[in-house]
């Protein structure tokens, strides 16, 4: 079947994703600047055509804990949010990382703290990556840059989710969410139906209950559980490290930079490059895991490092992890919603690395 | 010696009338001695066996003393987030629209914490059972004061007494829910005598087989003791709830079907 062609939102191109990846539930709760995911699935209406659940929660709060219902019988189940909302949500993230339950959670960041603005940001790094609620645990986030892979990342994060028993954090910006671009979409997909044998749907009468649950009261029998949860992202970390190289082969400088950043180095690289400065950018795609191995190889041939991100600097801590003392690294970046310009990036790098 | 005493003419499978229900997993409870919960989970575990329900059911257990439910019933079972049980039902019961859904809370999990998840899957009238196990204070944390602790009862945080100037009144989530549109069958049971434990068995007999007919949230609220987190033997702790719960949450239905 022929892939379409559409021009989209990438909030838009993330609910249409979710309808054509036969999701089984989507449960979410209205807020800047990602509202389009659930209007889009209010007005598709896929109950009627794929039987895909949409439902308008009370809270952030009441909508992880339908999802942590929903994976909990082995369906593909996803929220969405933006950051005071996945705030919110971090409870229930917990839980579901501590019951090893697949599922899709959209982070499609404004700035902040607190209410902050409706503006883009990637202020909500750490969150993301260390955790984000309480307890040791880690989720797998995917940084889309493009409307494109807003699209293409609903299926992988699914695919991930299941494989690992893990939820999956699609860390966008308002930015993405909001800008429209031409957007390859996959074909329908039909919903599962067979699930995972942990799923609860009901104990027949060939095997044992199934029971979901994080809580294990003897501290001997919870360090071991914590110990298998390490061993797993430590498999995650091992297997699906993504990343992408923009010019990277003589470069005598690098960006690294995620999502809407990523694409200002893009062209900061080429500035950069017109000025007779030879700049590179890697861009992880995933976040967690991260992709020190190769960042840490590139440091050994460069003079210097910009991580570029719109936070007063999060990301740049698992740089400074990565490249371990072997070159200097920096940090810049606007914050509070302004997104930072290709301009701006390479005048940084100059002052930081080369004077003037 | 069983020959002896002539008990051996009287076990015998037809004279059988008292056993542990197949639902029931045979596992040392966590209940204190004289706490209502046992009982209510016998006559859960029963009607799931007599109504054929062990491979259709899901329930979720909350947080606080019930909150291991699932050692205690041979059926599925999810454990929820302090107070989200309401919002995990929703979800199963949407995704698996054929399975039995049901709660199992206790009054600081479901009139607390869970007010808001309560309210609005019983307002969108979503088709699972909440059971409401009210003691009127948090059993596990050590007997605290719940939303349900009564005008002048004393817990650890209202060691003089709920003062309703500073505290508040006793929340009647009961009330509240058998006023939404939402909900199909509404009722307020106990489980500290004989009479009261067919009666409440019945009830929720009821409220199991109403989620066959699609037509709403059924909440059975049963008023219970806490003799630990009270402070009293059970017996003692069974005469205060006469004398002092019930006339405050009085049993009967709040809302039946319109036949």
């Amino acid at each position: 079947m022929e892939r379409e062609l559409r021009l989209m939102k990438g909030n838009e191109a993330i609910a249409e994703a979710a309808i054509r990846a036969g999701v089984d539930g989507y449960f979410g709760y209205p807020i800047t600047p990602q509202s389009e995911i659930l209007e889009y699935l209010m007005e598709a209406n896929p109950a009627e055509t794929t039987g895909m659940i949409v439902l308008q929660a009370e809270s952030e709060i009441a909508a992880i804990n339908m999802v942590y219902g929903g994976a909990g019988c082995g369906k593909k189940v996803m929220t969405s949010s933006s950051s005071p909302g996945i705030s919110l949500k971090q409870e229930g993230i917990s839980y579901i990382a501590g019951a090893e339950l697949p599922c899709l959670i959209v982070n499609v960041v404004r700035g902040g703290p607190g209410l902050g603005t409706i503006q883009p940001a990637q202020s909500d790094y750490f969150q993301s990556v260390k955790g984000g609620g309480h307890g040791d645990y880690h989720l797998i986030v995917l940084a889309p840059a493009s409307v494109q892979e807003m699209a293409d990342f609903v299926e992988l994060s699914f695919d991930l989710a299941f494989k690992y028993r893990n939820p999956v954090l699609i860390l966008s910006d308002g930015a993405i969410g909001q800008m429209m671009e031409k957007v390859y979409l996959k074909p329908q997909k039909p919903r599962a139906t067979e699930f995972p044998d942990w799923a609860t749907t009901g104990k027949s009468a060939s095997r044992e209950r199934n029971i979901i649950t994080s809580l294990d009261l003897d501290p001997e029998g919870q360090e071991e559980f914590n110990h298998k949860l390490q061993a797993k992202y430590a498999e995650i970390s091992k297997n699906e490290v993504r990343f992408e190289e923009f010019q990277c082969e003589d470069a005598e400088y690098l960006f690294v930079a995620y999502g809407t950043s990523a694409r200002v180095c893009q062209k900061s690289v080429q500035i950069a490059r017109e000025q007779g400065i030879t700049a590179g950018l890697l861009r992880p795609v995933t976040l967690f895991p991260f992709p020190s191995v190769r960042i840490n190889e590139l440091a050994g041939k460069i003079k210097g490092i910009l991580s570029v991100e719109m936070s007063s600097g999060q990301m740049v801590e698992d740089v400074l992890l990565a490249v371990n003392g072997k070159v200097q690294v920096k940090h810049f970046g606007r914050m509070g919603g302004i997104v930072t310009t290709p301009e701006e990036v390479v005048e940084k790098l100059k002052s930081f690395f080369i004077g003037g | 010696m069983l020959e002896a005493t002539g008990l051996k003419e009287i076990i015998k499978p037809e004279n059988l009338t008292y056993r542990r229900s197949e639902v029931l997993v045979d596992n040392t409870l966590s209940y204190c001695p004289g706490c209502g919960h046992g009982t209510t989970h016998r006559i859960l575990a029963e009607l799931i066996e007599e109504l054929g329900l062990q491979s259709q059911t899901i329930g979720i257990s909350p947080v606080g003393c019930s909150v291991l439910l699932y050692h205690y019933l041979d059926v599925d079972i999810q454990q929820a987030a302090h107070g989200r049980a309401p919002a995990l039902a929703t979800a199963i019961k949407r995704l698996l629209p054929d399975k039995f859904v049901f709660t199992y809370q206790g009054d600081g999990d479901l009139a607390a914490i869970g007010t808001a998840e309560t309210i609005h899957a019983c307002n969108r009238g979503e088709n699972i059972l909440i059971i409401f196990v009210n003691n009127g204070i948090y059993g596990m944390t050590g007997g605290q004061m719940a939303p349900t602790t009564l005008i002048g009862m004393k817990s650890s945080t209202s060691p003089r007494g709920r003062d309703v100037k500073t505290m508040g009144n006793p929340l009647k989530m009961t009330d509240i829910v058998a006023t939404l549109p939402g909900t199909y069958y509404v009722t307020r049971q106990s489980v500290h005598t004989p009479a009261n434990v067919r009666k409440t068995k019945k009830a929720m007999r009821k409220a199991i087989e109403y989620q066959k007919l699609n037509k709403g949230t059924c909440f059975v609220e049963i008023v219970s003791n806490c003799p630990s987190g009270w402070r009293m033997t059970p017996v003692e702790s069974n005469k205060w709830m006469e004398a002092n719960m019930i006339p405050f949450y009085p049993l009967g239905d709040l809302k039946t079907p319109a036949e």
